[in-house]
């Protein structure tokens, strides 16, 4: 099953892969980053399809997408 | 040894190909047409680059481009145009990129006339784009000059990695005389390996040539480089030509045209036994300031002739500091200083 | 792409648009004869990104200085990257004649409505009504004239080969800006002549909105007045 990577301490929270994953699998964490941004974190339940939205919107290169 | 004859411009323009430039980029305007002219004639021939820019302002940064590729890269203009051109001689002297920079000055200021001037010698040798930064500035006095300076203005930038200005004036642009050409060919020194240039990452970590330094004393870093630079070129490159240095009371001091009068001038009074010599500054930046300091030592006062209101005479009272009366005559506007106007300025000072 | 964390604001479209030029870069293999140009603005700092050779230009004179360069090595692969201020106000000139002469270079021109660097000010694509530092009622028409459209403009002009508008407002856009850019590029290696593509682009920062209602912004607004189409092919 596809699995995608976030590395937080790139991201910036501006949550554009959340708005773009069709499954919303995406969602802001509740702790910060040592940057102070709250980053993104991928929810790990079945069903990402591995359709790389995420990393093709990603200004950040944070997310890498194993399939 | 066979001579041909040409105009000042074209001669710049011979040899600067002799010397390898193959990159030209400029602009028309009055008085040095003949120069783009005979580019756009002579590059495709020797394999080099000639454009015709929609601007002062692009042909300065195409020279830009070119250059930081390794390619021995000019432009040339007159005084408005050269205007457009300062801020990307700024860009050149911060990213320490060589170029040829040709100024055939006319009246100003503002759009001003075609006439021959050197209004724009401030400009020049303060250096008129933003920063802390100077350009070699060297001045011709004839064609067979205009030919062999043009050469070693090349071997500057390259030498010191920095933009080069030959400061005319519309008189040495048009006038035409024979020049030898041959004996140049012999002096094209080979310009080494360019170790800085872009072509490409192959084989090598990548290269960023930029003049933007954000970083906490990184700009201080460069300016103190360029400095250290500068200081070694004051050292080593002043040039200048000197008439009757020895017994002379009265100096008169002029390049360029005003120095082909001023040199007749000297000439016609020494007959008459009047102790008169003459310096003519051949780089202006850097200044020939340890000359001036010698003949300061020996001469009662100095007489400075230009075609413009009195710029280069502050630059011979800052080498002097002052240590001997300094007077100035100049017709600006277009308007050249004659003979018998410069003997009249100086029976007035002459005892 | 280097490994380092790029300057840029939460969502800010540059991230996006530098990331896919070195994706393409690899693909067509050219890093090793490749200069880029990077302009004055936000993204005069590429070359801290970008992991190939870099040159930067004065403010507005990217296409002159690529021109310097390819002219002089027609071999290597020159393209410039420029924003709104520095292509459509600065340097409209230097676009124009350079597009013109039909130079053999690639343009990559990222219209984010707005100046970045310098605080917000309305640019020249700034779209009317919008808000900026200089235009706090709203950009009008009778003050400050119209938004610029770049590649309607140079589309008309012969020596532009190509010219086409996207937008990386969703994945989707992204992808096909992927594949436009990726033309421009190889348009170029085949020496067929001037390549644009206008990337429309959110800054979320100044349009003061949160970097989701940027992207929607750019998608629904945006392209109103920048259609996304291929305004030119003659490739």
């Amino acid at each position: 099953m596809p699995k995608i990577k976030i590395d937080i301490e790139k991201c910036k929270g501006c949550g554009l892969c959340i708005l773009y994953c069709p499954k919303g699998h995406i969602k802001q964490s509740k702790s910060l980053n040592k940057k102070g941004v709250y980053p993104v974190g991928f929810i790990e339940k079945d069903g990402c399809s591995g359709c790389s939205f995420c990393a093709i919107i990603c200004p950040d290169l944070c997310i890498t997408i194993y399939k | 040894m066979k001579k041909v004859l040409m105009c000042g411009n074209e001669a710049i323009a011979e040899a600067a190909i002799i010397a390898g430039c193959r990159f030209y980029a400029g602009y028309p305007i009055t008085p040095q047409n003949e120069l783009p002219s005979y580019m756009s004639k002579r590059m495709p021939e020797v394999g080099g680059v000639f454009i015709q820019s929609e601007s002062e302002i692009s042909a300065i940064n195409m020279v830009f481009g070119a250059s930081l590729t390794g390619v021995r890269a000019m432009t040339s203009s007159s005084s408005p145009g050269i205007s457009l051109k300062q801020e990307g001689i700024s860009y050149l002297a911060a990213c320490e990129l060589p170029a040829v920079i040709v100024n055939i000055m006319r009246g100003g200021p503002g759009l001003g006339n075609i006439g021959p001037s050197q209004s724009d010698y401030f400009q020049a040798v303060k250096s008129g784009g933003h920063g802390d930064y100077h350009q070699i500035v060297i001045a011709p006095a004839s064609v067979q000059e205009i030919a062999d300076l043009t050469m070693l203005s090349f071997d500057l930038a390259d030498k010191y990695r920095m933009p080069v200005m030959i400061l005319g004036d519309g008189i040495l642009g048009q006038m035409m005389a024979p020049v030898e050409f041959k004996s140049l060919k012999s002096k094209v020194k080979s310009f080494g390996k360019k170790d800085w240039i872009l072509d490409g990452c192959k084989g090598r970590k990548p290269r960023i040539i930029r003049s933007l330094l954000l970083a906490e004393g990184e700009l201080e870093r460069l300016n103190l480089k360029l400095q250290k630079k500068y200081n070694e070129i004051k050292d080593k490159e002043e040039r200048c030509e000197i008439l009757y240095g020895d017994d002379s009371k009265v100096m008169l001091v002029a390049y360029g045209t005003p120095s082909r009068i001023t040199r007749s001038v000297v000439e016609k009074l020494r007959k008459t036994g009047k102790k008169i010599g003459m310096l003519r500054p051949i780089s202006l930046w850097p200044f020939p300031e340890k000359e001036f300091k010698k003949l300061a030592k020996k001469v009662k006062a100095f007489l400075v002739i230009e075609m413009n209101c009195g710029q280069m005479v502050e630059d011979v009272k800052l080498a002097i500091d002052c240590s001997k009366p300094v007077y100035f005559y100049g017709r600006s506007g277009g308007q050249v200083p004659s003979e018998s106007e410069i003997i009249k300025e100086i029976e007035k000072i002459y005892e | 792409m280097k490994d380092a964390v790029t300057h840029y604001c939460a969502g800010c479209g540059h991230g996006i648009v530098h990331r896919i030029i070195c994706e393409i870069v690899d693909e067509l293999d050219i890093r090793e004869r490749l200069i880029g140009i990077a302009p004055v603005g936000c993204a005069v700092i590429a070359y801290d990104y970008w992991n190939f050779d870099v040159t930067e230009a004065a403010h507005g004179r990217v296409p002159s200085v690529a021109t310097g360069i390819k002219r002089t090595r027609p071999d290597k692969i020159v393209f410039g990257y420029q924003g709104d201020g520095d292509l459509a106000a600065i340097g409209t000139a230097e676009i124009i004649h350079a597009a013109n002469r039909g130079e053999n270079i690639t343009i990559i021109f990222v219209n984010n409505a707005v100046y970045g660097m310098t605080g917000g000010q309305m640019a020249p694509t700034t779209m009317l009504k919008q808000k900026t530092a200089t235009t706090p009622l709203g950009r009008d028409q009778k003050i400050h004239g119209f938004p610029l459209r770049v590649c309607e403009l140079l589309s008309n002009l012969s020596g532009v080969m190509y010219a086409e508008r996207v937008a990386i407002n969703n994945p989707q856009n992204v992808l096909k800006a992927k594949r436009a850019i990726k033309k421009a590029f190889e348009n170029q290696i085949k020496n067929v002549g001037f390549s644009i593509v206008e990337v429309l682009s959110p800054c979320p920062t100044y349009l003061g909105l949160s970097p989701q209602e940027a992207v929607k912004w750019v998608g629904e607004e945006m392209t109103k007045e920048y259609p996304l189409k291929i305004f030119k092919d003659i490739t």
